[in-house]
């Protein structure tokens, strides 16, 4: 029994020591001020003919007021409670949570960098236009295609603009009926969905028995309606498909395209590039393979390369070089138009530059090995503690599944909550949605052995207790600031803003 | 490299646990022929050369900051508090993944929590999501939100809205059966009301404006507003945010979405990106709302937790039926934003917002003064104008960049109709003495 003493003592410890959840809203208090600018210096009713009152703002937001310290109190407090690759392993399958070198931040913080306006003339930013070029280069030697923009801000709007451009080049060749866009069922959530967004019906089709995409399947899947083939290679089984060359054979009779989603491309590096298997668009998640941070979500850059004949479809402007000037070409009369103010996630692509040119080719070729031994290792020691339903050598990354545990009651989602408890973050669970209970682990490069080991020790350890003591799965995680939060009251009743909270609780 | 933790002689052994002899087994389900392409690329470098060959590039720029800039036009050059930089610094920040595990990400959804709860004060709206690409991208699935819901076919876009973000729209609209018309613009740069009113009918879904509009303008929106409600179409505006702790938010003109570029609140002008666009919305269109949002809820210890909440809109569960196809975003910038917020805090921000207006009416008088110059618009500005010029725009900017001074942003490419206009923006970082020695140098040209 807990005595009113320990009661107090535990809401005391939760309100000290960093780990009271108090908002930053219930620690204002009027009058508290930081006083970074100066003040203003006009009359006031000089301010009064300025804002006329028809235009004035008539209810004040009620926003914090606190002083400096507290405030940077309040978010290093929050800082704690996260974990992060700085911090922890996260064998987080398809996420690729490889290490963030500090250099990148430093240069992309340059003042030389951070202090440029995207409307310049282009004489003044010389340096980062050919960083652009430099960087566009590097990519199309990685991958094998012929243009890259490095306009999209992330991997899904890479992929909707990789939808733009296979329908562009479709009309341009006046076949219009092609409105379908066809995924294997183990593809990622945004193939789909940006297909759909872009206005393509969505054609989902079975993998076969080997994890792969199923040719008999895809020939009866084909046909003169098909724009487009969407395809991760390795799949997210961390699977290569084998057969790519005979599918990209299938598909282009048929007049269809080719699109490869890049989020798997850490396997790749040296490996094999998409363009020589066939890919006619591809992306690239510069926040998974070229370490670029996942800053809590984003932001990332999905730049999209694409080969000769689709070149002229992409967005302006592109980088190109003139004698030894860089420039802006805004003059692509077949673009499908800008997916993105400016250029792009400028400073994620310096990032990833950055990370390119330290590793080198050299380098490079090392992540790819390194990642797909990792992987493999994991693999063969997890196997037999845990079902490997595709029990051959992985790429970057495999799937394992809780199968086995299920009969004691535990699922995929436990063992992810109670890895927590020793650490580490969770694996991709319930993912690829082929697999029951599927635990999608990717370890990526840098990773030491020792790490990987500490890792199947707790896994087994894991496994063990789901055998006696399952409870202690289904309760899991017991040592952090919170343990099972309530998501069907959260979506039932959404409390979404300090408003919500405060007209709640009246 | 120093960023391989296995030794040779990790990687000799774990081959072996694996069972096999070289890596090239691994791999060997890549046809032969794709296998390991020979790749032109230069080999690694030490940090150190590394930074010096970086820095010798970015040398070849000079900023905005090393120049005298009166560059806005959607992106903006405000004050930012040490305090945001090194928040958004620390690892636990920045290399943590999407909060999908929220136990171990307390921290994370907690401050999208706060900057929600702050864009929603600011925008007077009452759902943020958290966060869109750029306030272009946020612009584009406002307005095919509104199209989808009330399932009709027009949006009417005012052309004082910025061109990047009509430009967007247009592309993320190309696949879909929708119309765009263009609302043009008076003799005052504000929406032309008599036009709006012949292009209002019921095949009209969403009515979208910008206020301060791309002008610099802040309009009186509360006619457009009724009439596209009575019409039975969805209002979307976009704006500077700082400009509604001064002028009437997006709420207050009753607007149903309200989304832009919050890069003004924290984050630095890095050539245009990564910025993050604020998505602001009512309470009847939550479900609809496009990307992540975070909600507060118990643990089932009943102590107070935060949530990615309402997923089934996203992508990874609801695939081709999600309302948007977003995934990664623009957290670390939202946070930024958050952070800016707190830091500068209610005082802060409204000084800010004011000290804007004043710098920037104060500049816009002294220019209309010269001769060789007029200001073709006269209505309310929060922090920019348009400015007329005698003589040729590119002529006049080339002129003043030699002598390291960036006017503005010339609007005849956008706006041919505006032929010799040019916008200047004048924030909270333009001093006195700044404002005095553009205009004697306008004066002088």
């Amino acid at each position: 029994m807990i005595t009113n003493l320990e009661k107090k003592e535990k809401v005391m410890e939760n309100q000290i020591a960093g780990k009271s959840s108090q908002l930053i809203f219930e620690k204002s208090k009027p009058g508290k001020r930081t006083h970074l600018t100066p003040n203003t210096k006009s009359e006031p009713a000089e301010l009064r003919r300025w804002i006329p009152s028809a235009l004035e703002r008539k209810r004040e937001p009620h926003l914090p007021e606190l002083s400096e310290p507290e405030v940077v109190r309040h978010f290093l407090n929050l800082s704690q409670k996260n974990y992060s690759v700085d911090t922890n392993f996260y064998p987080l399958g398809s996420c690729t949570m490889k290490y963030n070198p500090k250099i990148n931040e430093d240069m992309a913080a340059h003042p030389k960098f951070a202090h440029l306006h995207p409307y310049q003339p282009e004489e003044s930013v010389q340096g980062i236009l050919r960083i652009f070029y430099e960087l566009e280069q590097w990519l199309l030697a990685l991958t094998g295609m012929d243009r890259f923009s490095l306009q999209p801000a992330a991997g899904a709007q890479g992929e909707l603009l990789g939808m733009m451009i296979a329908r562009a080049f479709h009309r341009a060749n006046n076949d219009t009926k092609r409105r379908k866009v066809i995924v294997p069922d183990s593809s990622h959530g945004t193939n789909p969905a940006s297909a759909a967004l872009y206005g393509f019906e969505v054609v989902t089709i079975k993998s076969n028995e080997r994890g792969r995409v199923d040719l008999n399947e895809l020939a009866r899947a084909t046909n003169d309606e098909t724009a487009c083939l969407m395809l991760t290679n390795p799949n997210t089984l961390g699977l290569f498909e084998d057969e790519i060359l005979e599918i990209q054979k299938m598909l282009h009779q048929k007049g269809s395209l080719l699109y490869y989603d890049g989020a798997n491309m850490n396997a790749l590096l040296g490996v094999a590039r998409p363009g020589d298997m066939g890919f006619d668009i591809v992306h690239l998640n510069l926040h998974k393979t070229f370490s670029t941070p996942h800053g809590g979500g984003g932001p990332g850059a999905g730049p999209v390369g694409v080969k000769k004949r689709l070149e002229k479809f992409l967005p302006a402007p592109l980088v190109d070089k003139k004698g030894d000037k860089y420039v802006l070409n805004g003059e692509l009369p077949d673009s499908v138009g800008k997916v993105k103010s400016f250029y792009g996630n400028s400073g994620i692509l310096l990032r990833a530059y950055t990370y390119m040119r330290k590793l080198g080719i050299d380098g490079l070729c090392q992540v790819s090995r390194d990642a797909i031994i990792n992987a493999n290792y994991l693999r063969k020691k997890l196997n037999g503690t845990f079902v490997v339903p595709y029990p051959e050598y992985c790429m970057h990354e495999f799937v394992a599944s809780a199968e086995a545990q299920n009969s004691f009651g535990v699922h995929a989602t436990d063992i992810a909550k109670r890895l927590l408890d020793f650490g580490f973050y969770a694996p991709t669970v319930y993912f690829p949605l082929i697999v029951k209970e599927a635990i999608m682990v990717e370890p990526t490069e840098t990773e030491s052995r020792e790490t990987l080991d500490q890792f199947v020790k707790v896994m087994e350890k894991i496994d063990k207790e789901a055998k006696e003591s399952p409870e202690t799965l289904r309760l899991a995680p017991h040592t952090l600031p919170v343990s099972r939060p309530d998501e069907v009251g959260a979506a039932r009743n959404p409390i979404l803003t300090y408003r919500d909270f405060i007209s709640q609780k009246s | 490299m120093s960023y391989f933790p296995l030794t040779e002689e990790d990687r000799k052994q774990m081959l072996s646990e694996i069972g096999v002899k070289s890596f090239d087994e691994l791999i060997g389900k890549v046809p032969a022929g794709l296998r390991k392409p020979a790749i032109d690329l230069p080999p690694g470098v030490s940090e150190f050369e590394l930074k010096q060959y970086l820095e010798n590039i970015l040398s070849q720029n000079q900023t905005a900051r090393e120049m005298l800039s009166f560059l806005g036009a959607g992106s903006y050059d405000h004050y930012i508090p040490s305090a945001v930089r090194h928040i958004i610094s620390r690892g636990e920040f920045y290399t943590a993944y999407t909060p999908y595990q929220p136990e171990a990400s307390q921290g994370t959804l907690q401050t999208i929590f706060e900057y929600q709860s702050m864009m929603a004060e600011i925008t007077g709206l009452d759902v943020v999501n958290a966060s869109h690409y750029d306030g272009a991208t946020a612009f584009a699935e406002a307005c095919l939100l509104a199209l989808n819901f009330n399932q009709r076919q027009k949006v009417l876009v005012a052309r004082s809205v910025h061109p990047e973000y009509r430009r967007v729209m247009k592309t993320y609209l190309s696949g879909t059966d929708f119309q765009i018309e263009e609302i043009p613009f008076n003799a005052s740069g504000s929406l032309d009301m008599d036009a709006f009113r012949k292009m209002l009918d019921m095949n009209v879904g969403c009515v979208a404006a910008g206020s301060p509009n791309f002008f610099g303008l802040v309009e009186d929106l509360d006619e457009v507003s009724d009439l596209t409600h009575k019409h039975g179409a969805l209002f979307v505006t976009t704006g500077h945010p700082l400009s509604y702790v001064a002028f009437r938010s997006p709420g207050e003109w009753k607007a149903d979405i309200a989304c832009g570029e919050a890069q003004p609140l924290g984050i630095p002008l890095s050539f245009g990106g990564p910025y993050v666009g604020y998505f602001a919305t009512t309470r009847s269109l939550v479900r609809r709302i496009p990307g992540r949002l975070a909600g507060m809820t118990k643990d089932r210890n009943g102590r107070r937790a935060f949530v990615l909440t309402l997923q089934a809109r996203e992508q990874h569960i609801r695939r081709e039926k999600a309302s948007s196809n977003i995934c990664t975003n623009q957290a670390l910038c939202a946070l930024a934003v958050c952070v800016y917020i707190a830091t500068m805090g209610k005082e802060g921000l409204k000084n800010t917002a004011l000290l804007n207006v004043e710098r920037a009416n104060s500049l816009r008088e002294r220019i209309e003064k010269l001769s060789g110059y007029q200001v073709p618009f006269k209505g309310a500005i929060f922090n920019e104008f348009v400015v007329k010029s005698k003589r040729t725009v590119a002529l006049l900017f080339e002129k003043l960049y030699k002598k390291g001074v960036l006017a503005g942003y010339s609007l005849e490419k956008d706006y041919p109709e505006l032929k010799n206009h040019f916008l200047v923006t004048a924030t909270e970082t333009k001093t006195e003495e700044d404002l005095d020695h553009f205009v004697k140098l306008l004066g002088k040209i």
